[in-house]
């Protein structure tokens, strides 16, 4: 169920993370205009970018669960990184590029280049292949248009992965970061301000037809973000505990230490008893994604995700509540839990959508 | 794990379904009580004692406790298996709950020599049945309060005193009884005594008391200058608290070493799952209702979560910030569960979840009972706020409430 491989990735990635990522680097990163570049060079350096990029890429080809144990630390550490799109659309690229897409991008991702996915719309829709960007091919060119958002650290990512329609079909199109002029980015402004935001015009965007991906594998984009999101929302329900912890046994009222009062302790202990769930779904959905059983993962990987954007939302809120009055600053680190809980909760699908996608596959199928 | 010994599984795996199959007792012809504490009846009693009995003599209770004692001296994961089994297979569950899974693991744990020759293999075999004798009136939740007292008198000590919600007290031919051997000592539980208690002594009354259910299974055991012998006495006076804290890690499954078997008849959220299909609401199977739908797949959901944990959380890299978080909350995370399953499956029935035990009730009432039941294991053993108390406490570490 669990390989040495991530038992050494959870240890040394955990290490990591609690040195480059210590509460006061969260803070400066908040206002940073740029990505945290020697971080992202160590990242390289330690081979995460190539966890799951098959061996003859350059990669390490141990499969996306690998990546578990990073996006798990991250979290914890409220790390602001562009590493989840990166793999995510390293994952993209295995998955729906075709040979030569994959010899031209998985070793540059591997040694670095960042990469990013651009799907979701004003609309807010998490449905991925219910689009409205367009893709016109014109003899060798694909001419885009409309507008997508949530597109993370795209200023910095060396591409851009966009879903567009091409005819009836929703595809996926690679647009490199020199294609995309300066003007057709705008930084948005999001509840979790360790996430760089970027909304991209597609708008007078051309690229060579042959950045279109050979596939439109929007299932593997779908498992990978949930996979990776979920890690995230474990590691963030861990940081979130330690800091509830650390103020319900320092903070006093009524000559009391306020962790004895049950009011507090009791929802504190709830939260503990989601995260050990959520581990064990997330650990479950890394498992059954890397035997390779598709149904499996899909069951897995929904409920992962529904019960870790409440379990994280609830942590989150209950967070700032115990705070008290300083848990209503900004100074309080509670609201960047809070935050990124809010965020973890609503991106690719929260807690109602993934149910509602659950019930079919769990009730209905007699047997 | 080498291929050959999960071969010697599977194969022991095999041989377990099928001795269970074939030798599954028929219909008894009456209604089976639920879970060990409501044993009601002679007739459940007897029946649930015999096939105790009979699973033990075909080698599938105490697989891993010692052979010198009765046991079968094999590896855990044997009888987790023949557990998993009894389960699967629906079969009725082992009566002598509190001598297999609590005082028996305590026994061997740290009783003598000759206390494990005496008690172990019948607590086995259902021979000898075994009751707790911790809550009093006054005394429940704070255990450290039991006035129940013990006073030396030669090679005796005298009981007087009452115990309550005594499970099987009828029946139990011992007690693993808390009392108080003095009044003095520099806190309320320094006077605590443990002991493992003989119940057929003139004085020893327990009075059986009415569950809400209607049913009946527990008492207030009351001591009315009981003589018991002086060797009942665990470890010396004075370590009644820590021994009675010992035997709740067993009885809540935060330590290992039970004998196994199941302790209730299974129930899970499949079960709930499909009677969603043939209860109806509003004409309609209740599994058609969006809302119930929603309220399944969380159910689902979590009870998912809670049967990886344990597995996960042999982990040890996986278990890293409170590894003590799953064992010492598998008691809450359990109980509470069973009690919203049975919520859910009563509220899909329409104006039918009004009935209660009878004939026209679905599933002759089975679901209605079961909520109520499943209070048992959300006060008995500890209540869900003392658990929550306790997590916060040993595992957050927060101060004491
Ligand atoms: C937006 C805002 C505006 C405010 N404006 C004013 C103002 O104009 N003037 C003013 O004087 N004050 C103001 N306050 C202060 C406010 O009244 C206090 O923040 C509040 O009373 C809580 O006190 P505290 O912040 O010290 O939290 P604490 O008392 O330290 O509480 C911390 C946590 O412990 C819990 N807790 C404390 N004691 C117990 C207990 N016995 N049982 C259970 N839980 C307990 C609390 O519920 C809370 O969750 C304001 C606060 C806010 C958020
Ligand atoms: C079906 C059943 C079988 C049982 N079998 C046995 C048996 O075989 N042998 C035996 O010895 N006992 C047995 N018990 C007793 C059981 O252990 C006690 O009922 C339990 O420990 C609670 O004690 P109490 O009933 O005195 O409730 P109380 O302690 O009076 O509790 C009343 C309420 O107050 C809450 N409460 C108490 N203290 C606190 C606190 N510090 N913080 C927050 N909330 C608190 C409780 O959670 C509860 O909701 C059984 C109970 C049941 C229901």
């Amino acid at each position: 169920m669990f390989s040495d491989e991530q038992a050494m990735l959870l240890d040394t990635a955990a290490e990591f993370c609690r040195k480059h990522s210590s509460i006061e680097n969260v803070r400066a990163q908040l206002d940073a205009d740029q990505i945290d570049a020697v971080t992202w060079q160590e990242i390289t350096e330690l081979g995460w970018l190539g966890i799951n990029v098959p061996e003859e890429f350059g990669g390490l080809g141990l499969g996306l669960s690998c990546v578990v144990p990073v996006a798990e630390s991250m979290g914890r550490y409220l790390m602001g990184s562009p590493y989840s799109g990166a793999i995510t659309a390293g994952e993209c690229l295995a998955t729906s590029g075709s040979r030569e897409q994959k010899e031209e991008w998985l070793p540059k991702i591997v040694s670095g280049a960042i990469g990013s996915m651009a799907l979701t719309e004003t609309n807010g829709n998490w449905i991925l292949d219910e689009i409205e960007a367009q893709a016109v091919v014109r003899t060798d060119m694909l001419e885009l248009s409309g507008t997508k958002c949530f597109v993370t650290d795209a200023d910095a990512a060396n591409f851009c992965i966009v879903s567009v329609n091409v005819g009836a079909e929703a595809r996926l199109a690679l647009v490199k970061r020199e294609q995309i002029p300066d003007g057709n980015l705008h930084r948005e402004i999001v509840i979790d301000e360790t996430r760089r935001s970027y909304q991209l015009d597609l708008d007078g965007i051309t690229v060579p037809v042959d950045q279109l991906l050979q596939g439109s594998d929007f299932q593997a984009i779908e498992f990978a973000s949930l996979l990776l999101l979920s890690a995230e929302i474990t590691g963030g329900l861990v940081g979130s505990i330690h800091t509830i912890v650390e103020y319900l046994n320092t903070r006093r009222a009524f000559d009391k230490i306020i962790g004895s009062y049950q009011a507090l302790k009791h929802p504190t202990v709830k939260i503990l008893l989601d995260l050990e769930a959520m581990r064990s779904h997330l650990y479950h959905a890394a498992t059954v994604l890397a035997e390779g059983k598709p149904d499996d993962a899909e069951v897995a990987l929904r409920m992962a995700k529904a019960h870790g954007s409440a379990a994280f939302a609830f942590a989150g809120d209950r967070g700032v509540q115990f705070h008290g009055g300083f848990g209503f600053t900004y100074e309080c680190d509670a609201q960047l839990y809070l935050r990124r809980a809010l965020w973890c909760q609503y991106q690719f699908g929260d807690e109602a959508y993934h149910r509602h996608l659950l019930e079919p596959m769990l009730l209905d199928q007699v047997g | 794990m080498t291929n050959t010994t999960e071969i010697e599984l599977n194969e022991f795996r095999e041989d377990v379904s099928s001795w269970f199959s074939e030798n599954k007792p028929p219909d008894p012809g009456f209604l089976l009580p639920e879970t060990f504490m409501e044993v009601s009846t002679d007739s459940q009693f007897e029946f649930l004692r015999d096939w105790q009995r009979k699973v033990y003599e075909a080698g599938y209770l105490g697989m891993a406790w010692p052979e010198e004692y009765g046991g079968r001296g094999m590896p855990q994961v044997f009888q987790d298996i023949a557990t998993q089994e009894m389960a699967s297979q629906r079969l009725p569950f082992m009566p002598n709950t509190i001598g297999l899974n609590w005082a028996g693991p305590l026994i061997l744990k740290m009783g003598r020599e000759e206390d494990k020759q005496k008690y172990i293999k019948n607590i086995l075999s259902a021979e000898d049945m075994w009751c707790q004798g911790f809550s009093e009136p006054e005394a429940g939740s704070d255990l450290g309060n039991s006035q129940c007292r013990a006073v030396r008198d030669g090679d005796d000590y005298v009981i007087n005193g009452s115990k309550i919600w005594t499970s099987l007290g009828t029946y139990a031919k011992y007690m693993i009884l808390l009392a108080r051997t003095s009044t003095g000592g520099a806190n309320k539980y320094a006077g605590l005594s443990y002991f493992l208690a003989p119940m057929h002594v003139e004085g020893i009354d327990p009075k059986p008391i009415q569950k809400l259910t209607g049913e009946y299974g527990f008492c207030q055991t009351y001591f009315d200058n009981a003589r018991i012998p002086a060797d009942c006495l665990m470890g010396s006076e004075g370590e009644g608290w820590n021994i009675a804290m010992i035997t709740l890690t067993f009885e809540r499954g935060a330590t290992g070493g039970q004998a196994g078997g199941i302790a209730s008849m299974e129930l899970n959220i499949n079960d709930v799952v499909e009677l969603s299909r043939r209860a109806m609401r509003n004409g309609k199977p209740a599994i058609e209702d969006p809302h119930i739908r929603n309220q399944l797949v969380q159910l689902i959901t979590e009870s998912r979560g809670n049967q990886l944990m344990a597995a996960r959380a042999r982990i040890p890299a996986l278990a890293t910030d409170w590894p003590a978080a799953v064992p010492m909350s598998g008691k809450l995370r359990g109980s509470e569960l069973k009690r919203r399953m049975c919520q859910l499956a009563v509220s899909l029935q329409g104006a039918n979840g009004a009935r209660f035990v009878s004939e026209k009730a679905i599933d002759g009432g089975r679901w209605q009972r079961s909520y109520f039941n499943s209070f048992s294991g959300t006060i008995g053993g500890g209540t869900s706020e003392i658990q929550h108390n306790i997590v916060g406490e040993r595992v957050l570490g927060l101060p004491k409430s």
